[in-house]
């Protein structure tokens, strides 16, 4: 990763051009040809620094809902547990914690009926111990930009 | 929202391809024109429908190796001051507020991120020091099981 790839970074973190020729306009702004900008931004994928590239959604502006849930299980199944847990598509983030509640995770789903049954589902069938929905009740910030 | 609105979340969550024009092949994998598309995309963008969109980084990959999860116990009449502080720096990427549960006191919710463990123990401690609110618990990371965007229209999706 040079200067270039920094800079080019920094400018698709947040502003991804939404446009017919999005490379056209990334290499404008940074002064170099369209396929420098896209051969640039594929070796960063290959590289595996960039995930993905495209729009993150506000969940509740799409009408879902979402909850972080805290686990505890036997540290000894912790592995097994967290196997089960990943398993399912509404389940975005799982994380093993250092804490006697060492499973946490996240879900998206269309409901809250739903996201209930899921974590009902999820505590038996992962063999969980102890388990609290921690819905967000306020957002303050959300934002996962790095400067390079 | 319309089907053409649920079509193209579900044709574009996805991640766009890399390709010289790859708003085409969203536009066709939901059935709305390439105008239509990108008039929706840059209308939800502007009122917040769509947070961000550009290029969502590894951060293992990138320089920040360390993440914690730092949980504090903030009494109601400072949490908006707690906040304000809080999501000024930017090694904190998410804050939110969640209930307290038995045994866990705790009802504001940091992600901190730096390069080393002692990053987001220094930025935790300072932002100790600049609210006043001590009370407060560091969870790590100890294993990534899962890390993946949301699926969004999952159980209604017929297209595939």
């Amino acid at each position: 990763m040079d200067d270039i790839d920094r800079r080019l970074l920094n400018t698709i973190q947040s502003d991804f051009p939404i446009n017919e020729r999005p490379y056209d306009v990334l290499g404008e702004r940074l002064g170099m040809s369209p396929d420098e900008a896209l051969s640039r931004v594929r070796a960063l994928v290959d590289a595996g620094i960039i995930r993905k590239l495209g729009a993150s959604f506000d969940t509740r502006r799409l009408e879902h809902v979402s909850a972080l849930v805290a686990a505890k299980v036997r540290p000894d199944r912790l592995e097994e547990a967290a196997r089960i847990v990943s398993e399912y598509p509404e389940v975005t983030h799982n994380y093993g914690r250092d804490f006697e509640y060492n499973l946490w995770f996240t879900l998206v789903c269309e409901s809250d009926g739903r996201l209930d049954a899921l974590i009902e589902e999820i505590e038996s069938k992962a063999g969980i111990l102890s388990i609290h929905k921690l819905p967000a009740q306020r957002l303050f910030k959300i934002k996962v930009d790095f400067e390079f | 929202m319309t089907d053409a609105q649920i079509r193209i979340v579900r044709a574009i969550q996805a991640g766009l391809p890399l390709s010289e024009a790859p708003f085409d092949e969203i536009a066709e994998r939901a059935g709305v024109s390439l105008d239509e598309l990108l008039a929706r995309l840059r209308e939800w963008q502007a009122d917040g429908t769509i947070r961000r969109f550009g290029a969502i980084l590894k951060h293992h990959n990138a320089g920040y190796a360390a993440n914690a999860m730092v949980a504090w116990n903030v009494p109601e009449n400072a949490i908006e001051a707690f906040a304000h502080i809080a999501t000024s720096l930017r090694s904190v990427s998410h804050c939110y507020q969640r209930p307290r549960f038995e045994g866990f006191e705790y009802n504001l919710y940091t992600m901190i991120h730096g390069k080393r463990r002692e990053d987001c123990e220094a930025a935790a401690a300072g932002i100790a020091d600049r609210t006043g609110i001590t009370d407060y618990r560091m969870l790590y990371t100890t294993a990534e099981f899962k890390k993946s965007s949301p699926v969004y229209f999952a159980s209604t999706d017929e297209s595939g």
